[in-house]
Formats: C-alpha cells, sequence, structure tokens
C-alpha cells in the first residue's frame, strides 16, 4: 500500500513544476530560437553552400581541366596531322619538281641533239656542197690551166690531136 | 494508414492501463499513520534504517526519483548535507508567500500554518486553497540546465561568428553541430519535410533540454527531470499544440471525416479525437517511465547490497549497476531522439501534403465530394 501511495505521487503531476517547466522552456525556446537556432543553423547552411558550391566548382575544374587536356591533345593531334601533311607534301613536290625537271632536261636534250644533229647535217651538207663547187672551179681552172698549157704551141696541138687521134684509133 | 492503425492498437491497452494506475493511486489507498513514508528517530530526524537495521529500499528510490524541496547531497539523518531550496506559495487567502524550505525542518515545524508532509506543502487551514511553486530540486535543475544549455549553444553561435563559417568546427561546436544537424536532417527533414524549417528552435530546444537533463540526472546528485511527469506534461502538451495548431486540412478531414463507410463514422470520429490526445499522452508515459524505471533499477541494484546485508553481492551489484549506467547513457540519448523524433512525426502527420499519394488523393476526392 505504502509504495502505491508514492507511485501516485509519482504519476501526479505537480503544479509547481508544470509552472516552472512552461515559462522556463517557453523562454527558452525564445532565447535560444533568437540567439543559438538561428544564427547556428543559418551559418551551418551557410557552410553547407559553400562546401557545395567549392565542390561544383573543383568538379567543374576538373571537367574543364579535362576538356583542356583533350583540346590540348587534339591541337597537338592536329599539328602533327599538319607537319606530316606538310612533309608528304614538300616530298611530293619535291618529286615533281624533281621529275618535272628529269623530264624537261631530257626533252631538252633531245630537242638540242635533234637540231645539232640538224645542224650538222645542215654544215655537212653545205660544206659537201661547197667542196663540189670548190672542186669544180678547181677542176676547171686545172683544166683551163692545163689546156693553156697544152694547148699553147702548135707542136703540141698537133701531138695532142695525134694522140687524142691515136687514142681513137685505138679505140 | 497502416501505421496510424497500428499505433491505435498500441496506444488504447496503454491507456487503459495508465488509467488503472491513476485510479488505484488516487482512489484505492488513503495513507494511514502507520503507513506513513517516514519513520521518525528519537530525536525526530527522518531515517531510513530502522531500529533492525533493516534499510527500506523502495523508499531510498522514490525519494531519489521524485521532487524535493531539499538538494540532499549526501548522508543520513544529522549527517545529511542537503541544501534547503526556495519555497514560493500562492495562497488564496495569504497571497504569494517567499521562504526557505529550512523553516520546515525536514517535515518537522510547522511555518504559517503549512507543514510539509511527504514533500508536499500541506496547509492547516481548511479554507485556504494553496498553489505550491516553489523551486525545488527539480525545478532548479531545469534553470541550471536552461542556462547550461543557453550558454554552450549561444557561446557556439558566437565562435560561427568569430572562426567564420568556412573553417572546421572545434571544441564544444564539433560535439554539438553534428547533433543539430542529425536533428535537422535526420529528425525534422525527414519526418516533416519542407516546412520542417518553421518547427526547428522548438524540435532543437526539446531535443537538448531533454538530453541534457538525462544526463545531468544520471549523475548521482542529479535531479530526476525528465523522469518527472510534470515535466514530460508540459513537453508533450506543446506538442499536441504545436501539431494541433499546424493541422491543415488533411490532418482535420482525416480526423473529423475518416474515409471510411458512414455508419463506420459513429466509431471512428471518436476515435480519431482520442487519437489526437493519445499521441501526445504516449510521448509523455514514454519518457517518464523510461528515466524513472532507469533510475529505479539502479538504485535496486545498489540496494542489494543491503537487503542482503552483505558484501559479497556487491560484485554482482556493481557490476549490473555499471552495465544499467552505461545502457542509461544509451537510453539518454535514445529517449531525446525519440520524443523529437515522435513530435516531429506527428507535426509531419499534420502538416503533409497528401498531393503525391495516389491513394491519398482518392480519400481526399471523396472528403470533399462529401462536403
Amino acid at each position: 500500500m505504502n509504495n502505491l501511495i508514492i507511485l501516485g505521487s509519482l504519476t501526479t503531476p505537480g503544479i509547481g513544476l508544470i509552472f516552472w517547466t512552461t515559462l522556463v522552456f517557453l523562454l527558452l525556446i525564445f532565447l535560444l530560437g533568437k540567439y543559438a537556432w538561428k544564427p547556428i543553423l543559418n551559418a551551418i547552411k551557410t557552410r553547407e553552400e559553400g562546401i557545395e558550391e567549392a565542390l561544383a566548382t573543383a568538379s567543374k575544374a576538373k571537367q574543364e581541366m579535362q576538356n583542356i587536356k583533350a583540346d590540348n591533345e587534339k591541337i597537338l593531334m592536329e599539328a602533327r596531322n599538319e607537319r606530316d601533311n606538310l612533309l608528304k607534301e614538300a616530298r611530293d613536290v619535291k618529286d615533281s619538281i624533281i621529275g618535272e625537271a628529269k623530264s624537261k632536261a631530257t626533252k631538252e636534250a633531245e630537242r638540242i641533239m635533234v637540231a645539232a644533229r640538224e645542224q650538222i647535217q645542215n654544215e655537212k651538207n653545205a660544206a659537201i656542197t661547197e667542196l663540189k663547187n670548190q672542186v669544180a672551179t678547181l677542176s676547171i681552172e686545172i683544166a683551163e690551166k692545163i689546156l693553156k698549157s697544152e694547148l699553147s704551141s702548135g707542136d703540141k696541138q698537133k701531138a695532142l690531136v695525134s694522140q687524142l687521134m691515136k687514142d681513137v684509133n685505138l679505140n | 494508414m497502416k501505421a496510424s492503425q497500428f499505433k491505435k492498437e498500441i496506444i488504447f491497452p496503454v491507456l487503459l492501463s495508465i488509467f488503472c494506475l491513476f485510479s488505484t493511486a488516487s482512489f484505492g489507498f488513503e495513507p494511514s499513520e502507520s503507513d506513513s513514508l517516514h519513520t521518525k528517530s528519537e530525536t525526530g530526524q527522518v531515517e531510513h534504517i530502522s531500529k533492525s537495521g533493516d534499510v527500506d529500499i523502495t523508499k531510498v528510490a522514490f525519494e531519489h526519483i521524485l521532487d524535493s524541496h531539499y538538494w540532499h547531497f549526501w548522508g543520513e539523518g544529522h549527517d545529511a548535507v542537503a541544501l534547503p531550496l526556495p519555497c514560493l506559495v500562492y495562497s488564496n487567502t495569504k497571497g504569494l508567500q517567499f521562504f526557505s524550505s529550512s523553516v520546515f525542518e525536514h517535515g518537522h515545524a510547522e511555518y504559517n500554518g503549512y507543514t510539509l508532509v511527504d514533500e508536499e506543502i500541506i496547509t492547516s487551514d481548511p479554507n485556504e486553497k494553496i498553489y505550491d511553486i516553489s523551486i525545488t530540486k527539480n525545478v532548479v535543475q531545469l534553470l541550471l540546465s536552461s542556462v547550461l544549455i543557453f550558454w554552450i549553444f549561444v557561446s557556439i553561435a558566437k565562435s560561427y561568428k568569430t572562426t567564420g563559417v568556412t573553417s572546421a568546427p572545434k571544441g564544444k561546436q564539433s560535439f554539438f553541430e553534428p547533433l543539430i544537424v542529425f536533428v535537422r536532417d535526420d529528425i525534422a527533414k525527414t519526418n516533416i519535410g519542407s516546412k520542417s524549417e518553421k518547427y526547428l528552435p522548438y524540435l532543437l530546444t526539446v531535443f537538448f533540454l531533454i538530453l541534457i537533463n538525462n544526463v545531468l540526472g544520471m549523475i548521482p546528485i542529479g535531479a530526476n527531470l525528465t523522469g518527472n511527469i510534470a515535466f514530460t506534461l508540459v513537453l508533450s502538451t506543446i506538442t499536441l499544440l504545436v501539431t494541433s495548431f499546424s493541422g491543415n486540412k488533411h490532418y482535420w478531414g482525416h480526423i473529423f471525416l475518416p474515409p471510411v463507410p458512414k455508419p463506420l463514422l459513429i466509431l471512428m470520429i471518436p476515435l480519431e479525437i482520442i487519437g489526437i490526445f493519445t499521441k501526445p499522452f504516449a510521448l509523455m508515459i514514454r519518457l517518464f517511465a523510461n528515466m524513472s524505471a532507469g533510475h529505479i533499477i539502479v538504485i535496486s541494484l545498489v540496494g542489494l547490497i543491503f537487503i542482503f546485508k552483505t558484501l559479497w553481492v556487491s560484485p554482482i551489484a556493481v557490476a549490473f549497476t555499471l552495465f544499467i549506467d552505461v545502457l542509461e547513457c544509451l537510453v539518454a540519448f535514445l529517449q531525446a531522439y525519440i520524443f523529437t523524433m515522435l513530435t516531429s512525426l506527428f507535426i509531419g502527420s499534420a502538416v503533409a501534403d497528401h498531393n503525391e499519394d495516389g491513394i491519398h488523393n482518392a480519400d481526399d476526392d471523396k472528403i470533399t465530394t462529401t462536403h
């Protein structure tokens, strides 16, 4: 029985404590709300936002870095390709120039040869003609001189005619 | 729907048993001279030890968990070291009176027509009605803990100003900040949702007031404030008021026009109305019973030494006490969490928008058509 009375006082809320708890608790909510929870929650929120922002910025920067790296690689690759192309082109140009020069030179040489050959032929022909002419002239001169000398006296003329007559007779 | 039905099933027997408890306590038994709580020694001092050397552990236990007009530190009888606390009594005939509890000389002296019987101030005048609003042990601890909480959190708030928000938390800040974030994210935001910010000052204050007082109550000379039904009554009443005032039309619609066949409304509406009160009632009983029970167990285990009157039982008693103390450390946090979590759950159910839920939507349509 004794214990049940104590249990009764345990489960009966005392008016004094109800009064003080209500007063102190409401005051505490008000004061803490104003001077503690508001600044603390705001600060935590600000910090969280800051962290979130920093993380977002970091990942953005990382992405940008990757983009830049990719760009760099791309540019490098392009440059390499360009260089290769340039070299190839140069080689081609060189080859074509050399080939062209060669063919041109060959053609020129052939042309020159042909021309030379022609000229030589012409010169030769001219020389031959001249020689023929000169030989003819000389022969005529010689023949004239011989004739002059052979026919300078009547004896000689008679000897020649007899000679010739002899030859004709012989024939 | 299922959760609320489940809650109703649990709450009803609890409510019944509590009603039985109240009725037996207040009507069943009348105190008599022989049942007086305190045996008085020849010197007139209150003692727990009878002449035969027996110790009334029940009395010791309940003295520890009940409120007192003294702050008893240690010692018994003449050697007791206790701080008399100020008494505030409002009387309809004498007005507001203020005096120290030392005037009662531990229940042996009469002062101004008042006597202190079983920690209750009783007037000898039958026409006088008094309200005892004394600064009792629990009130002192309430004030001390409030000052402590205020100091802790205002200094934390200041440290944000001095060190800035971007630096890592230090000291008190690093201990309490995770708890604040826990209450904000895992208790308030998960149960209330987007409107949780409005209720955060209440939830945080409740959480830390219960937590700090649970911990202070575990210190041997500390008061059992959170295990006092008056304290839990006030907190749960505030929860009830907050829930009721923030209830939207869905919440009240479910109470006064639950989506059930019409004949069932006769049964459902009273049940739903009872449900408004049983939820905070369970909240009140849960915290009070958990904290008081923990203290009673600890004292009972220590009391084993005095019951068996041998030192040989002390290793077991100490080992079990240590175990319960460690458990109580957990319970201190757990009860603060549960009280805050259930409060936000109730608020959450009162402010919830049911638009996302298809089933509730259909129910709401029914309600609007019956309107």
